[in-house]
């Protein structure tokens, strides 16, 4: 995926596997690097603009599953074009108005420098504004998902909780996750890579459907 | 303008910079130890450092941080 933009020659943007591009950034809660974050995982998002309706909802519901994440060893880092100022003025105003407190820090990203490097902006949608982008990364700062929202939808708090649960089981079992997942439900087990691993592979113990999709319990 | 948690503008420790000064003169001298200490995420603490050190309040010495003669008398 290549983004041509006038103020670079040419940004690559990082995609699933690859170490995240650092960045130093002014944040809510200080100037902040990327690599400040190693050795958690790390939700990086985008929303369009401070004081707009769905990105209040979601730093909302941002907050109300900051400590899910916590006891996932994992981190919040919102970011818009807005300034820090900005972004200040309307956390007080989420906290004054409607009683919540937004924990995690917000980069203030007036110059585009991270959304341009993590390919926030989508000129068809918007030339100004992020969209709602989600990335989720792993205690060494690569990347292990990217959810892309368009302007108008709101994002699934319980999917994101979901993903980080998926990726960590895999990491921690070696295993796969089917569709519709969630934590307690059979996990798939890899499928065999050799004919004679494939014999076996019903003989295991596993609910095996056919020798290439089995299932365990964990 | 440049945001400084734990550094204000005046070049003065913040309430959470003098949290952190206090957390190194109690014995806590690496960035683990100081989150511990001071219940702040390791994002802040690593940051934190950067301003201390950068202020002269804290010095980097191998893998640990200690206070400057600078930082020591803020600390009592």
């Amino acid at each position: 995926m290549i983004l041509m933009e006038e103020k670079t020659d040419e940004i690559r943007l990082p995609l699933i596997g690859e170490k995240a591009p650092d960045f130093e950034a002014e944040t809510t809660q200080g100037t902040l690097r990327l690599s400040d974050f190693e050795g958690s995982w790390l939700v990086l998002f985008s929303h369009p603009a401070d004081f707009t309706p769905v990105c209040t909802t979601e730093f909302i519901a941002f907050s109300e599953i900051y400590d899910d994440l916590k006891k996932r060893n994992t981190e919040l880092l919102g970011l818009s074009v807005d300034s820090a100022s900005s972004h200040i003025a309307w956390i007080r105003n989420v906290e004054e108005k409607m009683g919540v407190k937004i924990p995690f820090p917000i980069i203030a990203d007036l110059n585009k420098e991270v959304s341009i490097k993590f390919g926030m902006i989508h000129p068809a949608q918007s030339k100004t504004e992020t969209i709602r982008c989600v990335f989720i990364m792993d205690p060494e700062s690569k990347i292990r998902t990217i959810l892309y929202y368009p302007l108008t939808t709101g994002r699934n708090m319980k999917e994101i909780l979901r993903i980080i649960d998926a990726l960590q089981t895999t990491d921690e079992h070696k295993v796969a996750t089917p569709a519709n997942w969630n934590p307690g439900d059979p996990v798939v087990v890899p499928p065999p890579k050799t004919a004679e691993q494939a014999e076996e592979r019903t003989k295991e113990g596993y609910d095996c459907k056919d020798w290439y999709l089995c299932f365990k319990k964990l | 303008m440049i945001a400084m948690p734990c550094v204000s503008a005046d070049g003065k420790p913040t309430k959470s910079g003098m949290e952190m000064l206090s957390a190194l003169k109690s014995g806590a001298s690496t960035p683990d130890a100081l989150s511990g200490a001071t219940g702040m995420p390791m994002f802040r603490v690593r940051s934190g450092l950067r301003q201390l050190v950068n202020a002269g309040f804290v010095k980097q010495v191998d893998d640990k941080y200690q206070l400057t003669q600078e930082g020591s008398k803020l600390v009592k």
